[in-house]
């Protein structure tokens, strides 16, 4: 076993910025859409504008942090037999007290249901958010790039069902990074510390 | 101490006087003084023969007035082709001036409205006094066709107090520009008293205070009337009978062709909203108002507003057989003459889509009497880029119609004649008459069918911290509820989403949650 420095001063910063903006975001979101009161609509929606660009800013950053670091490559799909090793794993084997099939390194930091799933999230989820969001933000101006037709109701649906999608996100990441790792909390403290012991 | 409690009550009265009497304008920067005038050091006994003394320098006043809806109480609508005016339209409060000439006139901008007869291109009948007494004491008779009284006269008859007639010529020697208080003799007490009518227009105008009226407040903007309403050769910018909802001409400056300002954007523009403001606030502007957020309630200065009129159940008596009058806070809420009322005051408005277009049942139209009558219509939709989000004053009642011919009835209300409803309270003689007046004949069957009747809110700006906030609409049971045709955030939400998107969350917390015991227990198995 050696300790390995797995996440970089950025990334690290990345992450929980990351996390704290979209745990905000959530909480004054819901607020906005209704399922709630919490803090009073008006700054429900003035700190979910903030916190939207200030999350847009540090995914720029982050975009050109994965490009010229290379790290982008942490996300490429690994085979499907060794995503589906993962499925069973989590479904069956560790009820039997079995091995993890991933054993982390520093070029494979995440194992292939991460991959996959954090594929997503930067892909899918949260383009879906950003892209809807910023057309919920300026919907008054959208005649002015032609989307005129586009009603709000529309650009909301999309928006609301990706906040859904990013909740339940929330909730697996949260169970599987803390309680995966062995011992528990062991892969939270390397996103805190950057090392993590890895086999050699 | 007889003197000092002389001087108090002095003292008292002054500060009275000063803190809620009505103003009428101090002209200080006129160049004509007119007690100077030889014309007026003559002893007038009469409105029109101030009028005459008038027009022999101002030879142009009256032609002017001509023209004005002041004057014709009528108007002819260009976008909807109706015609309009107070000579024309049926109301759910006194439903109709015909018929009711003389007491209804009392609020004409002339003297001797008494019947169909008046001469309407008479000039020595326009009233210059009205509008242009700067004393506050000129003022019509309720019952005197537009003239005050010449003698001293008591209001209510009999009962009420005297009235002295006015010095007409010392209040032709200080005329001047007219205050709040000229236009508010009449506006103020639309519908027959304070507060009645409007809503957004009472007695607390007269001064209002910060809190009712931030531009019109006395103790800062101090706006008159016409600071909005501008005038040129007597014609005054505004109506109702022809709202602007939106206006996108921006700040008016010298120079522009148009100088009506009678826009909340002809001063603001239509992105008002500073720096230090919510940026989403201009966002809103192009759908909604500045009067749906800046005028959050009406009736705020102390005065209620009546909300509902029931016609039907006029003509009571006591237990005594005395006429029936029912009071509650210095308000009646039944009266024989004219049936039971609600009022209200600081009344959140009603909002709809509004594009301008107001579309009158006229009389001798069809209604539909299985349901409510809308006295006037109101058109417009999110769709329509004219349109804004606008509140409302809804007034509702119950009235007189023909229900064989299906028309709103005319009632013949005021007058001597046996056929006068507040003479026999007999309602088919009064809508014989009334009908007749107005060119139709009575089937002789009649009801009382319930009408709305929609009312702009424009008056009683609120200073900006008392504007709406966001959440006042953006909840699910906020203002604009009932508001259709566009998605807004807070109050709108797919609920086939919703549910999908809460199963899917919770089903995960319910899943690591199993998954999570499960490891639990076959760990515990497997170590034991």
């Amino acid at each position: 076993m050696a300790m390995v420095k797995l996440y970089a001063g950025f990334e690290r910063f990345w992450h929980w910025s990351q996390a704290a903006l979209v745990i905000l975001m959530l909480i004054t979101g819901f607020e906005i859409h209704g399922t709630y009161t919490l803090i009073g609509w008006e700054q429900a929606a003035e700190i979910h504008r903030f916190a939207a660009w200030t999350l847009i800013g540090l995914w720029a950053f982050a975009w050109f942090w994965h490009l010229t670091t290379g790290e982008w490559k942490q996300y490429i799909p690994s085979p499907m037999e060794r995503i589906l090793a993962m499925v069973k794993y989590y479904a069956f084997e560790i009820f039997q007290g079995k091995g993890h099939p991933f054993h982390k390194d520093r070029s494979h930091k995440h194992n292939p249901l991460q991959r996959a799933a954090y594929l997503g999230l930067h892909l899918f989820i949260g383009p879906a958010i950003w892209i809807s969001g910023l057309l919920y933000l300026f919907y008054g101006d959208l005649g002015g790039i032609g989307l005129e037709w586009l009603p709000l109701g529309a650009i909301a649906l999309i928006h609301t069902g990706a906040a859904f999608l990013m909740l339940t996100f929330l909730v697996a990441h949260l169970y599987l990074t803390i309680t995966m790792s062995d011992p528990a909390g062991a892969d939270v403290k390397a996103m805190i510390t950057g090392y993590e012991e890895v086999e050699d | 101490m007889k003197r000092f409690q002389s001087c108090l009550r002095w003292l008292l009265s002054a500060v009275l006087f000063l803190c809620v009497g009505p103003v009428w304008a101090e002209d200080t920067q006129s160049t004509a003084d007119h007690s100077k005038f030889e014309q007026l050091q003559e002893e007038f006994e009469t409105g029109p023969e101030v009028t005459k003394a008038c027009l022999s320098c101002h030879t142009e006043a009256a032609k002017q007035l001509h023209k004005t809806t002041h004057w014709t109480w009528a108007f002819e609508n260009q976008l909807t082709g109706q015609t309009l005016g107070k000579k024309n339209v049926l109301n759910n409060f006194c439903v109709a001036t015909a018929t009711n000439w003389p007491r209804c006139t009392s609020c004409h901008i002339g003297y001797g409205w008494k019947d169909d007869s008046f001469d309407l291109s008479s000039e020595q009948n326009v009233d210059c006094l009205v509008c242009h007494d700067t004393t506050g004491t000129y003022k019509k008779f309720p019952t005197g066709a537009g003239h005050p009284n010449y003698e001293p006269k008591k209001w209510p008859p009999k009962k009420g107090k005297l009235r002295q007639p006015p010095d007409l010529q010392l209040i032709a020697q200080k005329v001047g520009k007219p205050g709040r208080s000229n236009c508010g003799a009449c506006h103020f007490y639309g519908g027959g008293g304070d507060g009645v009518k409007h809503g957004h227009l009472d007695s607390s105008m007269h001064k209002p205070n910060r809190a009712t009226d931030v531009h019109m407040d006395s103790e800062g903007l101090n706006f008159s009337c016409q600071t909005c309403h501008t005038t040129g050769g007597h014609e005054i910018a505004g109506s109702r009978y022809a709202p602007k909802p939106s206006d996108e001409r921006g700040v008016v400056i010298p120079g522009q062709p148009d100088q009506n300002r009678a826009t909340c954007e002809s001063c603001h523009g239509s992105e008002a909203h500073g720096e230090e403001a919510n940026p989403k606030l201009n966002s809103h502007t192009d759908k909604v108002a500045c009067v749906t957020c800046h005028v959050p309630k009406f009736a705020r200065g102390g005065r209620k507003t009546k909300m509902w009129w029931d016609w039907s159940t006029a003509g009571k008596k006591d237990a005594n057989g005395k006429p029936l009058v029912k009071k509650q806070d210095g308000y009646a809420v039944y009266h024989f003459k004219k049936g039971d009322f609600t009022w209200e005051e600081n009344v959140v408005p009603e909002y709809f889509w509004f594009d301008g277009d107001v579309r009158y049942t006229l009389f001798g139209e069809q209604v539909d009497d299985s349901g409510v009558v809308p006295i006037n219509r109101i058109q417009g939709s999110y769709e329509d880029p004219d349109s804004r989000i606008w509140p409302f004053k809804v007034m509702r009642g119950k009235q007189p119609y023909d229900s064989k011919n299906k028309i709103l009835a005319v009632p013949h209300l005021f007058g001597k004649d046996p056929d006068a409803f507040w003479k026999s309270f007999d309602w088919g003689r009064a809508l014989k008459a009334g009908l007749m007046a107005r060119g139709k004949e009575f089937s002789g069957e009649y009801g009382f069918v319930e009408t709305e009747y929609y009312w702009p809110i424009t008056h009683m700006v609120a200073p900006k911290e008392n504007a709406l906030g966001c959440v006042d609409c953006h909840d699910r049971n906020g203002r604009l509820a009932g508001v259709g045709g566009f998605y807004m955030p807070g109050r709108d939400r797919n609920e086939t989403l919703d549910l999908i998107g809460w199963l899917m969350v919770l089903g995960t917390l319910g899943g690591v949650t199993v998954h999570g015991l499960g490891r639990m227990v076959s760990n515990k198995g497997r170590s034991s």
